[in-house]
């Protein structure tokens, strides 16, 4: 199989069939708490799009230069907590300086994310599944739109369900968790697909 | 014990973190990006625990609303009056002063002044008293049905059934509201902590009708508003309402009324 396909099908497994969220429950907080409007959803998906990409990269290039060619295998976790709030600080200062507009744009979600279970799944999922450089950023990257396209979904609904009659004790947080539950069985309908 | 593993593992994630830190304080510095000193300041002052009170994103955020004129200076609802004042000095304008409010519950039946219709023996709930005939066993309409909803929505216990009606304890009351929703005749409101002279009534029942039912309600005479010096005082609905920003705390009032009923809180 030529690496294209091959970089086809991880996307797709990532992004759909194990969905960070609906089918990993990776990430579950900002899922829950910034999905109550659409574009602030939009925002949140933006940045996790971003982080996760970058810190599949940077992880990917420690584990593989100087993790595992010292024998340090068993270190990964606390490195990889620490390289990777490193990097989403730096980050941070990076956009203030150089693209304000998209430090305004990604405003708190940004360092909201410094120590998500998402970022830090995914860089150590890429770990367990020995892909390369290449391959952990393509999969990071799949796996941060997955992230985004349910948070998106979630936070459609939310904003339709306001309109809805909730009986009092479904209202609030109740209601997010069956929908979530709901969107999470749905999501089941994309195993067969691989 | 392998020991030298625990050794690499500590030194390791030493260096680690000290190249990391170093290296994120020459990036601070390199990309330091110049905002209104005020700013940092005012973050200084504010609580520093992001609690997201004032509804903007930790106190970095309201910092940030404080100096770009978007928020007030007094809008952290954690620090207080202290914390305004602070905020409002690095500002260089005065702090508004936030009025401390209290609430009234407006009713004065207690159990020897109004009468009962029926014995209820339901929960001990105004809400569902409220629901009976006559809207409760009380025999006027709109009275305090004494059965507590508003002293178990207080999170402050600054509220108690007294003789059958409800009184707040203005010292302990934080005016968050929460008594105001819980009561199902509407009797309590946020007044000025220093209000002095309440009408203690709510009934909207003509003279005749107020006096057959408790002997402290007010029958819409007009004598108070006659009386007032500064014009504070309005009839509407066959009751007095006191204009707490007008009222000068005379007295006249409470003097003249025939029923007692404008009470010296």
């Amino acid at each position: 199989m030529s690496t294209i396909s091959e970089l086809l099908i991880i996307s797709i497994g990532s992004a759909f069939v194990s969905n960070v969220v609906l089918s990993q429950f990776y990430g579950l907080c900002p899922f829950l708490g910034v999905s109550k409007q659409l574009k602030t959803a939009g925002g949140m998906g933006a940045a996790v799009i971003f982080v996760i990409t970058l810190a599949s990269l940077v992880s990917a290039l420690i584990y593989r230069f100087l993790l595992d060619p010292f024998g340090l295998d068993y270190l990964k976790t606390i490195v990889f907590i620490l390289v990777i709030a490193a990097l989403v600080q730096f980050v941070e200062m990076f956009l203030k300086r150089f693209v304000p507009s998209l430090y305004k744009a990604l405003g708190v979600y940004l360092p909201l994310i410094t120590t998500n279970c998402a970022v830090l799944g995914t860089a150590l999922t890429n770990v367990q599944k020995e892909y390369s450089v290449l391959y952990s950023v393509v999969n990071g990257f799949a796996t941060a739109v997955g992230f985004a396209i349910s948070i998106c979904i979630l936070a459609g609904i939310r904003e339709k369900m306001r309109y809805n009659n909730i009986p009092k004790a479904f209202q609030g947080m109740p209601i997010v968790l069956v929908t979530a539950g709901l969107m999470a069985i749905a999501f089941c309908g994309f195993s067969g697909l691989l | 014990m392998n020991t030298s593993a625990i050794l690499t593992a500590v030194i390791v994630i030493a260096v680690l973190g000290l190249i990391l830190g170093l290296f994120l304080g020459i990036a601070a510095k390199a990309f330091h990006v110049e905002t209104d000193p005020r700013e940092d300041k005012i973050s200084a002052a504010l609580p520093g625990n992001n609690c997201g009170g004032c509804g903007y994103p930790g106190c970095t955020g309201l910092a940030a609303a404080i100096v770009n004129g978007e928020a007030p200076v007094n809008a952290c609802p954690v620090g207080g009056a202290a914390v305004a004042k602070e905020v409002a000095a690095i500002m260089g304008v005065e702090a508004d002063d936030t009025k401390r409010m209290a609430a009234y519950v407006k009713c004065a039946g207690d159990c020897e002044k109004a009468a009962k219709n029926y014995e209820y023996t339901g929960a001990e709930d105004c809400r569902m008293a409220a629901l009976l005939p006559g809207g409760g066993d009380k025999s006027c309409a709109y009275g305090c049905l004494g059965y507590g909803s508003c002293v178990s929505a207080c999170p402050f216990d600054a509220i108690h059934i007294v003789n059958g009606i409800a009184l707040v304890d203005k010292d302990a009351c934080k005016a968050c509201g929460k008594c105001i929703e819980a009561c199902p005749k509407k009797l309590i409101e946020l007044l000025p902590y220093d209000s002095k002279y309440i009408v203690a009534c709510s009934s909207k029942d003509k003279g005749p009708d107020v006096m057959k039912k408790c002997k402290a309600g007010c029958i819409g005479c007009g004598l108070c508003k006659k009386n007032c010096p500064k014009e504070a005082i309005d009839i509407k609905d066959l009751l007095a309402y006191i204009d707490q920003d007008k009222c000068e705390k005379c007295g006249v009032c409470a003097e003249k009324c025939p029923k007692k009923i404008i009470l010296n809180h």
